[in-house]
């Protein structure tokens, strides 16, 4: 009978995390920023059917980087999960905190216990407010680490950089075209730049409609770039 | 509340209704025949099919107008006088529902429900065909009800972009218009007499208030415009833009037309 090698929880933990990082960092990175007039998430992505960004609910939006088929299924569970809440309540009682939880909930569950390997996707949950003040912006890491966010949510590999230029160029009274600047140039740093047909851009706006959620085209898109 | 998932093989897809039976919420509860029959009993079993109203939809050269009365009964009593019949399902297509209010009501509401979950999940909204196929599963799904006196009988309309004109039908698909209620009779007499290929969005939306007026004359079920209470039949036009109401004031003139016409035979 062969005896299991022990291998701390430490260690454990460790090695989980860094099959998890190393899986993210592999993808693109991607960004939502807060304007006045919308929440704006801008990802690279240059499939226009495979998509990171698509509506969740009536004032919720999702994002995903990482591993495309982990995230997608984690998409449609929150679609699920929403419509249920909204069926079965009301469409009121849906928000994002409680879906961001419940995200945090699967995915810290299979990253400690219940799977072979964690799931390699960080997540974005946003929710657009009637003002800037009510946005929410939750950032779920891959082991289920939930952050809840102000201002602008940087996702995926080289978050760091991305933040860091985002910090100096980010202000809260941007206008939409300006705010895809600014994302975009974060995005890709001084040395790269990137074609508008290979940006993912949608926005949550608010507009007191009930469905807010919008795709910016690839020619809108390119003329805001201009 | 915990997040749903499932196996690869065990997963309901884009269908709203499977979801809810796989969590155990049956959206169409088959009834207990004992219950009906008790409600049957004691309400008087006359209208066993109750479908006291008068919906129509026809097309026009950009679109379809869809129509339906305000008016809700409970036998000989006006129970509501202002129910909405006629609701956008999405985007571009529209139902009217005549029959057992409550369920249409729900079935409604699910309907409405699955053609946005089915364009969340899937990535894109389904074609005009099949929301059609989805709403006709519902009211299969809905036959065990149905047998019991709680029928639900749907009208619906839409505009394809795959083949750019308006499309409609109840039973199946229809040409160029359809009627479905107590007056539907009525309603379809005059739709066969004023109907005409390329009509434009006014002389549709004419012809459809006629036919309800005409429908509301002679069938007590069906209401007129309400002119004391300021209470107009649901009417709208659906094309490549989207659903669009025709405002009251706008209905308002559309009947004092027809009275003056009828005053003056």
């Amino acid at each position: 009978m062969s005896m299991p090698f022990y291998v701390s929880p430490e260690q454990m933990m460790k090695d989980r995390a860094d099959y998890a990082r190393k899986g993210i960092a592999r993808g693109r990175a991607l960004v939502a920023l807060q304007t006045p007039s919308c929440i704006v998430i801008v990802a690279e992505n240059p499939s226009t059917t495979l998509r990171k960004v698509s509506e969740i609910y009536d004032r919720i939006a999702f994002a995903g980087v990482g591993k495309y088929n982990e995230f997608d299924q984690l998409r449609v569970a929150g679609v699920r999960a929403a419509e249920l809440r909204g069926y079965q309540y009301s469409r009121n009682d849906v928000d994002a905190r409680s879906l961001a939880n419940q995200y945090a909930q699967v995915l810290g569950d299979v990253f400690s216990t219940s799977g072979p390997k964690p799931l390699e996707v960080e997540l974005l949950v946003a929710e657009v407010g009637d003002t800037q003040e009510h946005d929410r912006l939750f950032h779920i890491l891959y082991d289920g680490t939930l952050l809840d966010e102000r201002r602008f949510s940087v996702l995926g590999g080289d978050a760091e950089g991305i933040s860091k230029r985002l910090e100096s160029t980010y202000r809260d009274d941007l206008d939409l075209a300006t705010a895809i600047k600014v994302a975009v140039s974060a995005l890709t740093g001084p040395e790269r730049s990137v074609a508008a047909d290979d940006l993912e851009i949608a926005t949550l706006v608010r507009n007191g409609r009930r469905r807010s959620f919008s795709r910016i085209s690839d020619e809108a898109v390119a003329a805001a770039l201009r | 509340m915990t997040m749903p998932r499932f196996a690869a093989g065990d997963d309901p897809g884009a269908s709203f209704p499977d979801l809810l039976r796989k969590l155990g919420i049956d959206p169409f509860p088959s009834m207990s025949g004992a219950v009906v029959e008790a409600n049957l009993r004691g309400g008087g079993s006359d209208n066993a099919i109750p479908h006291a109203t008068t919906c129509l939809a026809l097309t026009y050269d950009r679109g379809v107008v869809m129509a339906g009365d305000r008016r809700a009964t409970m036998g000989n009593i006006i129970s509501t006088r202002s129910v909405e019949k006629v609701v956008p399902a999405d985007d571009l297509s529209g139902v009217a529902i005549a029959g057992t209010a409550g369920l249409a009501m729900e079935m409604i509401k699910l309907f409405q429900l699955q053609l946005e979950y089915y364009e969340k999940v899937e990535g894109q909204a389904l074609s005009l065909e099949g929301k059609a196929n989805q709403l006709s599963m519902m009211v299969r799904s809905n036959m065990p009800a149905a047998m019991q006196g709680l029928g639900v009988v749907p009208l619906f309309a839409g505009y394809d972009p795959l083949v750019s004109r308006g499309r409609l039908g109840g039973r199946y698909e229809e040409r160029d218009f359809v009627a479905v209620g107590s007056g539907s009779m009525l309603a379809s007499t005059v739709l066969r007499v004023g109907w005409r290929k390329n009509l434009s969005r006014d002389a549709a939306i004419e012809l459809a208030a006629r036919a309800l007026w005409e429908a509301s004359d002679t069938d007590t079920a069906t209401g007129g415009p309400d002119i004391l209470r300021g209470i107009y039949p649901i009417v709208a036009s659906i094309d490549a833009n989207g659903w669009s109401r025709v405002s009251d004031e706008s209905l308002a003139s559309t009947y004092e037309a027809i009275m003056r016409e009828v005053r003056s035979r």
